[in-house]
């Protein structure tokens, strides 16, 4: 349906977050190709009138009262984070020191 | 026997085979014997000591276990240990089983030959050169080698039941929503559901009844009564029909699997089932339809990581995009940035309505051809998978030929019926074959009436591997 070219692969990467070298661009590339040409098969079913499927269940708006309940502490919360501080995710500058002025 | 005895004689047969299967990916030893000595103390005490009192029982590792590392067989979750346990290790705890170790899988459930772990590839215990399938092919192989009578896993697309085929032990697949996926490290959420793997129907039945029901933690769990599936057992199938759905036995089917399945469900008719045609026709599209659905959905979940919350960080790095961007890439396996790769692409601008709009659409197709068959029966018998268990390293470096793997177990999950994976004999290499049976939506009692009065005309699952290889 569409071609998957070494550009597009580079898109998606940073769209996910992911660093590729241009080795990894390059295999990924082909390999997507591969897959995406296989998952194509779709567009041959006719799907007019047929609503999406999101999940099995006929269940909707899952709701609860919205009432304070017992947590884990916030100890536990940070336990696995690989840096903290203060009780506080600690992370790299978010924003330019032009965004800070 | 104490249960002290039951789970050392455990932790013993781990420390005596698993070098060569490769199992569990950690082992709790001296916690399970502490475990074990207190269920004894509350048996002794005269307490109600549970259903499962003294069942030693390993766990897939994306459950999250109190304490106990969790890693998903990823270097991103190398050194995670969960502050909390899923709801199915409440459930077991309560009901007296003693958790043993942690088993092995694809790394994040993605794949299905557990070739795809950062800790190993298992073995089948049947050829110690061939895969054990997967994701879940820890549970499965351990319990081939007769190591745990009992095993949990994840099922996506057939990580439950395609390891139990080609390790030739029993594994269920529940309807999506009858276990909370609470705790459950999340892949594709509007397809995950956990279940047992035993030698026998009778386990994987009484560990069904401990860890099914509902879970407000868990949106999706079903608030549904839990029959006490154990005991429902022994209900005879007479009357039962059976649906044999053509498109399951057509190209790519090995001939001898075909022949063993076909055996299967004669001695399902001679049980006193009824044989009837039945016809999946948007079958064909299921792996298509399964890798935009599940690859998107795992593009979102596993967004989580990133470097701060909890997982692997990398070092040096003084913006924060570049830190996500190379904690993932140093995390992430191979097969998980694929999927992750895939599944942003069919969600990106200007592809979502042709690929994961569509593949909701042909879901709900898939969905419908189900819904039809079971007006005409109440099981469908097929096979598992397409082949026996296959070399390592056949597959590794084909995405695609590893995900035609799954092409029988997909639709299960695409439609959320329940589906077990049953022993029914081996090819000519002493492989063993599964049959798959699933049912209509929260029907695992009959499922299970079924795989009981399979197994108890047969003795394939009486089997044992020696742990060898081809040579």
């Amino acid at each position: 349906m569409s071609e998957i070219n070494e550009e597009l692969v580079r898109h998606i990467a940073h769209l996910a977050r992911l660093h590729m070298g241009d080795d990894q661009i390059h295999t990924m590339s082909g390999e997507l190709s591969q897959i995406v040409a296989f998952v194509d098969q779709l567009s041959e079913v006719d799907t007019a009138d047929v609503e999406p499927t999101a999940h099995a269940l006929p269940l909707n708006n899952v709701l609860r009262d919205d009432e304070i309940r017992p947590s884990i502490k916030q100890s536990a919360a940070l336990s696995n984070a690989p840096e903290s501080e203060n009780g506080f995710f600690r992370v790299p500058k978010v924003l330019d020191n032009e965004g800070d002025a | 026997m104490s249960v002290v005895d039951a789970v050392r004689e455990c932790t013993n047969r781990i420390e005596q085979h698993d070098a060569k299967i490769g199992a569990f990916v950690s082992r709790r030893d001296a916690d399970a014997l502490n475990d074990a000595r207190s269920v004894d103390e509350r048996i002794a005490g005269g307490a109600s000591s549970g259903p499962l009192a003294g069942l030693p029982i390993a766990i897939k590792d994306n459950i999250c276990t109190a304490g106990v590392a969790t890693t998903c067989s990823s270097r991103m979750l190398a050194s995670f240990i969960p502050p909390y346990d899923a709801h199915v290790i409440e459930k077991l705890r309560a009901a007296g089983a003693v958790i043993v170790g942690k088993t092995n899988l694809d790394e994040f459930a993605m794949g299905s030959s557990t070739e795809h772990s950062a800790i190993g590839t298992t073995r089948n215990p049947w050829d110690l050169d061939r895969v054990a399938g997967g994701s879940s092919g820890g549970s499965a192989a351990a319990v081939a080698a007769g190591i745990v009578p009992c095993a949990l896993g994840s099922d996506t697309g057939g990580s439950i039941r395609q390891p139990a085929a080609l390790c030739g032990v029993v594994g269920l697949k529940p309807t999506y929503g009858r276990v909370s996926r609470y705790g459950l490290v999340a892949f594709g959420s509007s397809l995950d559901q956990i279940g047992p793997f035993a030698r026998d129907v009778r386990t994987v039945a009484s560990v069904l009844s401990v860890i099914a029901g509902h879970d407000e933690r868990d949106s999706t769990s079903a608030d549904k009564p839990v029959p006490d599936y154990a005991g429902e057992l022994q209900k005879p199938i007479a009357g039962l029909r059976v649906g044999v759905p053509a498109e399951y036995f057509g190209d790519g089917l090995d001939p001898q699997v075909k022949s063993r399945v076909t055996e299967a469900i004669d001695t399902l008719r001679d049980a006193g089932a009824t044989l009837v045609d039945v016809h999946l026709p948007h079958m064909k599209y299921a792996i298509a339809c399964y890798y935009v659905v599940a690859t998107a959905e795992a593009s979102s979940n596993l967004a989580r990581f990133d470097g701060v919350h909890y997982g692997h960080r990398s070092v040096g790095h003084d913006n924060i995009i570049d830190l996500y961007a190379a904690s993932r890439s140093e995390g992430f396996g191979d097969e998980v940035k694929r999927r992750i790769m895939l599944g942003t692409y069919v969600l990106s601008s200007g592809y979502y309505d042709a690929y994961y709009l569509k593949a909701l659409k042909v879901r709900t197709l898939i969905k419908r051809d189900f819904e039809q068959a079971f007006q005409q029966c109440d099981v469908i018998a097929s096979p598992v998978t397409p082949t026996t268990a296959f070399r390592i390293g056949e597959k590794s470096n084909d995405p695609l030929q590893m995900y035609l793997a799954d092409i029988y177990t997909i639709s299960a999950n695409l439609a959320g019926i329940p589906a077990i994976s049953v022993p029914c004999g081996f090819d000519d290499k002493g492989l063993p074959v599964g049959l798959q049976l699933a049912g209509g939506w929260f029907e695992e009692s009959r499922l299970l009436q079924t795989a009981h009065t399979y197994l108890n005309r047969t003795d394939h699952h009486t089997k044992t591997p020696e742990l060898t290889g081809t040579n």
